[in-house]
This record gives structure tokens, C-alpha cells and sequence, in this order.
């Protein structure tokens, strides 16, 4: 607050000391610049992460212990058979689905689109950073899994493998956070969007066996991208012979868990990309 | 390294004479129309004011100059560049700032400076430097180590201002960029964008406040309903929509009567009364002529006054006139 005055008589004349950039920014630049901001944004504001971490929790806790004694299976600790499923569906559970839906309606990705950037890059920048809150999830599951009767049976190199897929997950799910966020385009709207992503983690053999499911569904449930990813992790983190309980061996499970997060990221990346370019 | 890039061409000599050139531009929204074959010339060097009520489409404007909104129909350039068909290269351009646009409240001043100017294209160290340097410019150099969410209002609109700058653009678009701000807090934004041209950036503003655009303009166009109903400098839209204006205040307001008559017949429109400061105003053509007939037949009619002026319109009261409405 320096100036006190309220003359309106012609103010000093500053030598202007900051010259136009010589070149527009790379792709690089924008991605890294716009993801810094977004972690930065969720580091200072721990509510986000809080309540983040505590909805996933509370959902570990109330499936371990509520449902957990009344589902069969077969034979699998409730907790191995839960926490993959978990740590490889964080990213429908938390995204930037809302942030997005900030930035847009706040006028941050108006000021972005004026600037001379590369406009992809922006949207990488944004899945990046939510990759990163993604896996953060996919990390506290997995840490609270141990403390409430998690025990992988896996090598450590299928467990680095597991991992390894969570993160591709992330960052799958996060382009259709992004997606939804910008169809959104209000934070409230949004907060009710990242709802309709749900049956998508209950239809799928995320919590229960999809055996246990009506005829009808199963069906549904077995061909849907979150049983491929779950039972790809699931399969690396129990090991031994997975043919017995997938059907598939590890290998196909874990190739049809990546072609499944390709194709999503691929796809919502491209709708994203499209919608935040229209004018 | 030492390229010179195009636009740098744009910022010495051969700058051409306007900085924002549109014709026939149109856009709707759905069956919404908000501009309707816009024709506006900024010249170089200088602010140009943008006034009109809610919904007069000056931010629709503002925003296809930013390249956000593409427009259905017309020419748009920015420096001689064409807007529709090299937005990229506007956008090196331009800045944008105020109600278009944001700031980052969980990052510092300083922070959000950093980014935009690394998204301006500036490498780390230049970066850095310009966030310094255009902190200094909006006074905010000791606050620019704190988290924004801590900024007052008036403090959000300057670092808004400042992100605008870091690129060193040549166009300064700026929204509505005093609304809802104190008055107090008007007039040091109002400082800072006056020092910033007093520096060589051309300005575009909008605003729906008419002191804003005769205190900061050197040229004021308003619109209204996407069009451009009238343009010139402050003072030669004052004298367009004309005439002066005799004001008087009544002795006692039983004279009321006896005045009115006398004003209707000099004057060139209805003579308003304001009852609480007993003030009659009215039009007139050749002001001083006028003045000392009034108060000839004041004084014919025996009616006693306390003050009497003759005075040039307010930008208040050209609106009126050419807008046709209250606002």
C-alpha cells in the first residue's frame, strides 16, 4: 500500500524495465507451471486434502468392518480382497473435478486462455497435479489398509507393478474428472457431477465378487473398465495362480487394465482439450 | 537467442495507428444478441473507454479482443494482427485483467506473478524479475511474500492489474476493473492505471461508471444494446450531446410556478425540479445568452433566487440523453 495520495495530479513516470518474452512458452513450461500452481493450491489448503483422505477412509473402514464379515470371497481376507480395489479406484473417489469447475467459473482459466500458452498443456498440467492428489489417496488407502488387516502375498516386483498401475489409473481418471469439471463449469455443479461416477465402483468388483451380482449385471459389471483395473491390481497383490479366481492369467489382466486406462485417458483428454479450446 | 520476434516490431516505429480495430463485428448467444455490428477504432497511445450499462455488451467485446469469444461476423485486429485468424499471436499481445480474469488466492502475490509471466513466455530468471518489477508499480512490493487469500479486495485488484503487466504486453484489456470497489480504493487503482500509461501501454477499459471514463479516458465509447451509439473524448461528448444547463435555486418554492414557465420557453427540453434543494434545471442552446434572458424574466416575474448557474452537461446526463433510459 503505497500510494496514500489522492491527487489526481499525473503520477511519476516509471521507466517500464520488463520487455515483452521473446518467445511464447513450451508445452513444458505451461504444463509444469499450471500443475505447481494446483499442488501448491491443495498443500495450502489442507481441507481439501483432509476431507479428501477421510472419505476414502471412511469408506475402507465401513466395507472392512460393516459389509466386510458378509461378503464371501472365496476364501480371500476381506481386507486383501478390498484395499487393491481401493488403492486402484482412488480416482473416482477424488480428482479435480471441482477445482476445474473453480478455475473455470472464477475467471483463473480465462486469464490462462488469454495468455500466449500452448492450451493442451494447461489441461495436462491440471491432470499432472491431480494424478499426483490421486495416488496421495491410492497411498493413505494402502497405509490404513496395513493397520486394519492388509497383508499382500505378492513379490515385491508385482507389488511395484501394482503400484506402478495405480498411478496409471490416477492419471486415467483424472481426464474424466477434468471432463466432468469443465461440463460442470460451477463448483456446485460439480460437486453434485463427481457423484455420478459412483456406480461405475459399485457395479464392478471393486467391493464384492461380480458373482454375487444379479444375472443381469454381471455381465456389465465384468466388462467395465474399474473391474479390469481392480482385478489387475488385485491379481498382482494376492499372486500365485490367478487363473483360478480371474480366469486370466496376470499378465492379460494387467494388458487389459492398461488398454482400458489409455483408452479413457485418451479419450476424455481429447473432450477435455476440445471443450477448454471452444470459444 | 537473439531473434527478434514479430511483435516486437509492433511495439517501436512502425506501430500502427490503432491499437484495436473492429468492423462489423457480431456475436449471439443462443438468440441472444450481444454485438451487433460493432465498429471500434483505439488509437495507439492512448485509453479508450468502453461505457454502458449491464448487458450493453462491452464484456463481450473485451473478451473476443482476448481472444476467449470468437465473433460470428466482422474484422477484429489487435495491432494490425487479425484476431480470428492469429489468436496466438494476439494473445502476445494483450493483457487482460478485471472481472474476466483471476488471481490464485492460495499461492503469494509474488507466486502468481511468477507463473503468469512463465506463461508469457518468460524464462525463470526474466520471469522473477518482471514479478518484481511490476509489484513495485502497483505498490504491492512488501506484500508480495503473502498468500492472497490474506489480500484485501482492492489488494486482489492491483496483483490482478500487476498479472496483466508481467508480460509487458502492448493492449492492456481491463473488465470492469474498479467494480465493487471503495471509493478510496477506486482512486489508487485509478493512480496505478494512469502511471502504467504514462509508460506506453495502450488501455482498454470498460466500465459503467462515467466518472471512470472522463477521469481516466482520452476517448469514450458507449455502447448500448452491442452498438456503438456514440464516441468522442470526454469533453466533446459533452458538448455533442449538447447544450448547456441553467441551474437555479428558488427563494422560497412557491416560485415554482411562476419559474417554470419562464425556463420551459428559453430552454430545449422540460424543466426538472428538485424539490428538497428547490433547484430547477433545464437545456439551452448559447448558454450565456440564454443565462441573461433567464434572468431577465425571472426578474420580470418578481421571482426571488438564491444561486444561479450555467454549466456544461455531466457524462451522467449525455448518457441519459443517448441511451434514452435511465439506468
Amino acid at each position: 500500500m503505497s500510494t496514500t495520495s489522492l491527487s489526481t495530479s499525473a503520477p511519476t513516470v516509471r521507466a517500464r524495465t520488463i520487455h515483452a518474452p521473446e518467445a511464447a512458452p513450451t508445452a513444458l513450461t505451461t504444463a509444469a507451471s499450471y500443475a505447481g500452481r494446483t499442488l501448491r493450491q491443495y498443500i495450502r489448503t489442507p481441507q481439501l486434502i483432509i476431507v479428501n483422505s477421510v472419505t476414502s477412509i471412511m469408506f475402507l473402514l465401513i466395507f472392512r468392518f460393516v459389509f466386510g464379515g458378509a461378503i464371501n470371497t472365496n476364501g480371500i481376507p476381506y481386507a486383501n480382497f478390498l484395499i487393491p480395489s481401493l488403492a486402484a479406484a482412488s480416482g473416482l473417489f477424488a480428482g479435480g473435478v471441482v477445482g476445474v469447475a473453480e478455475d473455470a467459473e472464477s475467471g483463473f482459466f480465462d486469464r490462462l486462455r488469454s495468455l500466449p500458452v500452448p492450451r493442451a498443456a494447461i489441461m495436462l498440467g491440471r491432470s499432472m497435479a491431480d494424478t499426483v492428489l490421486i495416488t496421495w489417496g491410492s497411498i493413505v488407502t494402502i497405509v490404513v489398509g496395513f493397520a486394519v488387516g492388509f497383508r499382500p502375498k505378492g513379490s515385491v516386483a508385482e507389488l511395484l507393478v501394482a503400484f506402478v498401475l495405480c498411478v496409471l489409473f490416477a492419471a486415467a481418471w483424472s481426464w474424466l474428472q477434468i471432463f466432468l469439471g469443465l461440463m460442470a463449469g460451477t463448483a456446485q455443479a460439480a460437486q453434485g457431477l463427481s457423484f455420478s461416477v459412483f456406480p461405475l465402483i459399485f457395479v464392478s468388483s471393486a467391493y464384492v465378487p461380480v458373482g454375487s451380482m444379479p444375472g443381469w449385471m454381471q455381465p456389465i459389471a465384468r466388462h467395465q473398465p474399474v473391474t479390469s483395473m481392480v482385478d489387475a491390481v488385485r491379481a498382482l497383490v494376492i499372486g500365485g495362480d490367478t487363473n483360478a479366481m480371474f480366469g486370466a492369467s496376470q499378465g492379460f489382466l494387467v494388458l487389459k487394465a492398461i488398454a482400458w486406462s489409455v483408452g479413457i485417458a485418451l479419450a476424455f483428454a481429447g473432450l477435455s482439450v476440445r471443450n477448454f479450446n471452444r470459444r | 537467442m537473439a531473434a527478434i520476434a514479430p511483435m516486437m516490431l509492433c511495439m517501436h516505429s512502425s506501430s500502427p495507428p490503432f491499437s484495436v480495430e473492429a468492423s462489423g463485428l457480431r456475436k449471439s448467444f443462443g438468440k441472444t444478441v450481444a454485438i451487433d455490428d460493432l465498429a471500434i477504432e483505439c488509437r495507439a497511445g492512448q485509453v479508450t473507454a468502453l461505457l454502458g450499462p449491464n448487458g450493453a455488451g462491452k464484456s463481450t467485446f473485451v473478451r473476443m479482443v482476448a481472444t476467449l469469444v470468437r465473433p460470428d461476423a466482422g474484422t477484429l485486429r489487435v495491432c494490425g494482427v487479425d484476431a480470428v485468424a492469429h489468436p496466438s499471436e494476439v494473445r502476445r499481445l494483450i493483457g487482460l485483467a478485471g472481472q474476466s480474469a483471476a488471481v490464485e488466492p492460495a499461492l503469494t502475490g509474488r507466486e502468481n506473478l511468477i507463473m503468469v509471466a512463465k506463461l508469457f513466455g518468460h524464462r525463470k530468471a526474466a520471469a522473477i524479475a518482471a514479478a518484481d518489477s511490476v509489484l513495485g508499480e502497483v505498490g504491492l512490493s512488501d506484500d508480495g511474500g503473502r498468500l492472497v487469500r490474506e489480500y484485501s479486495g482492492g489488494m486482489r485488484r492491483r496483483l490482478d492489474l500487476a498479472a496483466s503487466l508481467v508480460g509487458a504486453p502492448r493492449v492492456l484489456l481491463l473488465d470492469e476493473p474498479t467494480t465493487g470497489l471503495d471509493p478510496r480504493t477506486r482512486l489508487d487503482l485509478w493512480d496505478s492505471v494512469r502511471s502504467l500509461v504514462a509508460a506506453g501501454t495502450d488501455v482498454l477499459l470498460t466500465t459503467q461508471y462515467l466518472e471512470e471514463a472522463d477521469r481516466l479516458a482520452d476517448r469514450v465509447v458507449i455502447i448500448d444494446h452491442g452498438r456503438v451509439i456514440a464516441t468522442g473524448s470526454p469533453s466533446e461528448l459533452k458538448s455533442q450531446a449538447g447544450r448547456d444547463v441553467v441551474v437555479l435555486t428558488l427563494a422560497r418554492s412557491d416560485d415554482r410556478a411562476a419559474a417554470e414557465p419562464v425556463l420551459r420557453a428559453i430552454g430545449t427540453d422540460e424543466p426538472r425540479f428538485d424539490p428538497i434543494a428547490r433547484a430547477l434545471t433545464v437545456a439551452v442552446e448559447n448558454g450565456p445568452d440564454a443565462l441573461s434572458r433567464v434572468l431577465a424574466a425571472l426578474a420580470a416575474e418578481r421571482v426571488g433566487i438564491d444561486d444561479i448557474t450555467l454549466r456544461r452537461p455531466t457524462l451522467d446526463e449525455v448518457f441519459l440523453t443517448l441511451t434514452g433510459a435511465p439506468r
